[in-house]
């Protein structure tokens, strides 16, 4: 296509998305406290409310739980809702009708009735949000049958997938970090879809696999480039889906590395790492040449100040550090490796997504 | 028959239909063939009756976990709901939901989601989709007295309001949540008041007059239908069997014998009786043929879901997803 190279941002993306899936389908609506407001959900709703007006783009009272009821009901009756909260949090309220109605649905009508929703979901991170303003719970999520849970990383994927998801007759939770809605990529400017249940090969390369979603596929790929100057080479691996689970890809790498590092976007414990580990392990005994590790957010809370989020997160130099215990490297390699991403993050201060990034959220 | 007639032995009918069915379950439950919890709406019919009474095929019913008699008043199956309590695969839902998911979508039997306040929110979604949709249809949506003590309701009556959306609340006041009572849960006001609040239309029947409350849901689904916005019915009712299951709970003690036996009194099909022989002298003649017909689709109905076979195990895991 001759716009393929157009370039735009991950919230662009989502706005484009969505316009095209309003203007193809009049069944489509979007819901959410803030749809139509001046921030306009970081900007991935604007001009939305100006273009379709107050019936399609609808702005909803704060009532997270019966909102979710009313825009599984609607769905159920023809319906394509796309639901917006401004945090992953604000949807727990909304938990008893995601997991009891709107991912049962179509099990407990035998097939009668499904509720295509999508809900966005969005993570937040840094400035100091704090314990409930900082989640990524993609395996809660996860863990229930009947739901879609999908994290893209790029604005082409996010593009994609949302279109995809809104098409889908099936529930998708669609979850969006935050510190991805100002980065960029190439975006076709007319709609397509990208499946709900394929990873994505990142870079390819023998000697260990990590595999990545989110914001911490962008952490990775830092890491597969500094090790890439030290001539190892990475598969990495961008999840893409949560669930379902797409292994084929993953299985194929760790055959071929024998190592594998999953980088989570949440807590590690009963986290998605620890799900395509324990699959692998159950694939055979020999898969691992070394023994698998997983990384994700600290076993706690996330703390508001900066002074006690270096260790909270995975950032890069210690993704890289996982990457060169597994990989047993000479000395001056490893050397070579960690100064390379000493001098990458220099200038990075931990609790911002960008250097031109000043708050507040 | 005269259109009077007509509308009177409808309305009874619609009763009836419910205390037999209902008591039918309740008497081959021991068999232990129907092996899920029940709900028996014995007590309640008039309520869920009257306010089905002028509701079109094309409009919808949202019920919880005592669905029985908002399911059958709207028109559901009795064979498919039958089949479901005995878990066979031409139940309502495949047997994969039993008696707390009924659902008749020929019939505007919306499914019945068992989690109190749940099936409030999906109902009023229903009727949210009505308006965008541009269709002409009421969403009814049938709760307890405890309903009103979650969230949710009160998020969902906003909604309803803000955006005057063709719904009935039918709230059947029971006095009992389980079997802890209504005073120790709430305080002393109007349940309506609740309602008044949010600025819906409200009135307040006696649920065991079928009679009273068609003519309140009446004026409540016209105000739904021509756009007036939504409405919220009281109607004072009771559960005369245990909170689940087939039997009587007197022995336990949470309900005096006198208020128990004050409501059998107020028996709705009684009542009814009472109406149709005074005003088109209806006699026990009458009414035997008319019961015996309607056993006779019961037991029907019976046959065919204790005949019906199983799902087979290799399905139980089918319909998670659409692909």
């Amino acid at each position: 296509m001759p716009n393929d190279n157009r370039t735009i941002t991950f919230a662009e993306a989502i706005c484009e998305a969505t316009d095209f899936c309003l203007n193809e389908d009049p069944s489509v609506y979007l819901i959410g406290l803030g749809v139509s407001d001046p921030g306009a959900i970081f900007g991935t709703t604007r001009g939305l409310y100006q273009r379709y007006g107050d019936e399609r783009i609808v702005e909803m009272p704060t009532s997270e739980s019966a909102l979710t009821g009313v825009a599984i009901g609607s769905a159920v009756l023809g319906q394509r809702p796309i639901m917006t909260h401004q945090r992953v949090e604000f949807s727990l309220f909304a938990f008893e009708n995601i997991i009891n109605t709107a991912a049962k649905m179509r099990y407990t009508t035998n097939g009668k009735l499904s509720v295509p929703i999508v809900i966005r979901l969005i993570v937040g991170r840094g400035w100091g949000q704090g314990p409930c303003h900082a989640q990524s719970l993609e395996s809660v999520f996860g863990h229930i049958p009947g739901l879609n849970v999908v994290m893209p990383t790029t604005a082409h994927d996010a593009k994609g997938m949302l279109i995809s998801a809104v098409k889908d007759d099936d529930p998708t939770i669609f979850i969006e970090h935050r510190w991805l809605h100002s980065t960029t990529g190439h975006v076709p400017k007319d709609g397509y879809e990208v499946p709900l249940d394929q990873t994505r090969t990142v870079s390819t390369g023998d000697d260990i696999t990590i595999v990545a979603s989110s914001l911490m596929t962008l952490e990775a790929m830092l890491v597969a480039q500094v090790l890439g100057e030290v001539e190892i080479g990475v598969d990495l691996i961008d999840l893409r889906s949560v669930r379902p689970l797409d292994m084929s890809q993953i299985h194929i790498s760790v055959a071929k590395t024998g190592r594998l590092l999953c980088v989570d976007s949440g807590w590690t414990t009963y986290g998605v790492g620890g799900e395509i580990i324990a699959r692998l392990a159950e694939s055979g005994s020999d898969i691992f040449r070394t023994p698998p590790r997983r990384m994700g957010m600290a076993d706690y809370p996330s703390p508001s100040t900066r002074a006690l989020i270096s260790e909270y997160y995975p950032f890069p130099d210690q993704i890289l550090a996982q990457c060169l215990e597994v990989l047993q490297l000479p000395a001056s390699q490893n050397d070579a490796a960690k100064s390379a991403m000493e001098e990458l993050q220099k200038n990075r201060r931990v609790d911002v997504p960008n250097a031109d990034f000043s708050g507040p959220f | 028959m005269t259109a009077r007639k007509e509308f009177l032995l409808s309305l009874y009918r619609k009763m009836l239909l419910i205390r037999l069915v209902e008591e039918a379950i309740a008497d081959r439950y021991h068999e232990q063939e129907m092996r899920c919890p029940v709900h028996l709406s014995i007590g309640q019919e008039g309520a869920a009756s009257g306010a089905c009474q002028h509701l079109l095929a094309t409009d919808v019913v949202s019920s919880a976990h005592r669905s029985h008699a908002h399911y059958l008043a709207k028109g559901g199956s009795v064979r498919a709901m039958l089949a479901e309590l005995y878990g066979k695969a031409a139940g309502c839902a495949g047997g994969r939901g039993g008696s707390m998911h009924l659902l008749d979508l020929d019939a505007g039997v919306l499914p019945c989601l068992p989690i109190i306040g749940t099936s409030i929110s999906t109902g009023v979604g229903a009727a949210f989709s009505f308006k965008q949709r541009k269709q002409n249809s009421v969403s009814m949506i049938f709760m307890g007295d405890a309903a009103v003590e979650e969230g949710i309701f009160h998020e969902a009556a906003n909604f309803s309001s803000i955006k005057s959306l063709p719904v009935v609340f039918v709230c059947e006041n029971n006095f009992y949540s389980v079997c802890t009572p209504l005073e120790v849960r709430q305080p002393q006001r109007p349940i309506t008041e609740l309602a008044q609040a949010h600025e819906l239309h409200t009135a307040h029947a006696d649920g065991n007059d079928g009679l009273a409350v068609q003519a309140i849901a009446k004026d409540a689904i016209d105000l739904a239908r021509n756009g007036e916005g939504p409405s919220f019915l009281l109607l004072d009712t009771y559960r005369m069997r245990e909170h689940c299951g087939p039997m009587f709970d007197q022995e336990t003690g949470y309900r005096t014998d006198e208020e128990y036996n004050e409501w059998l009194e107020k028996c709705p099909i009684m009542r009814h009786f009472s109406i149709l022989k005074n005003e088109i002298n209806w006699t026990t003649v009458d009414d035997k043929a008319f019961c015996q017909a309607i056993r006779d689709e019961i037991d029907a109905a019976f046959n065919f879901a204790i005949n019906a076979p199983f799902p087979a195990q290799e399905t139980a895991g089918l319909h998670v997803y659409a692909k």
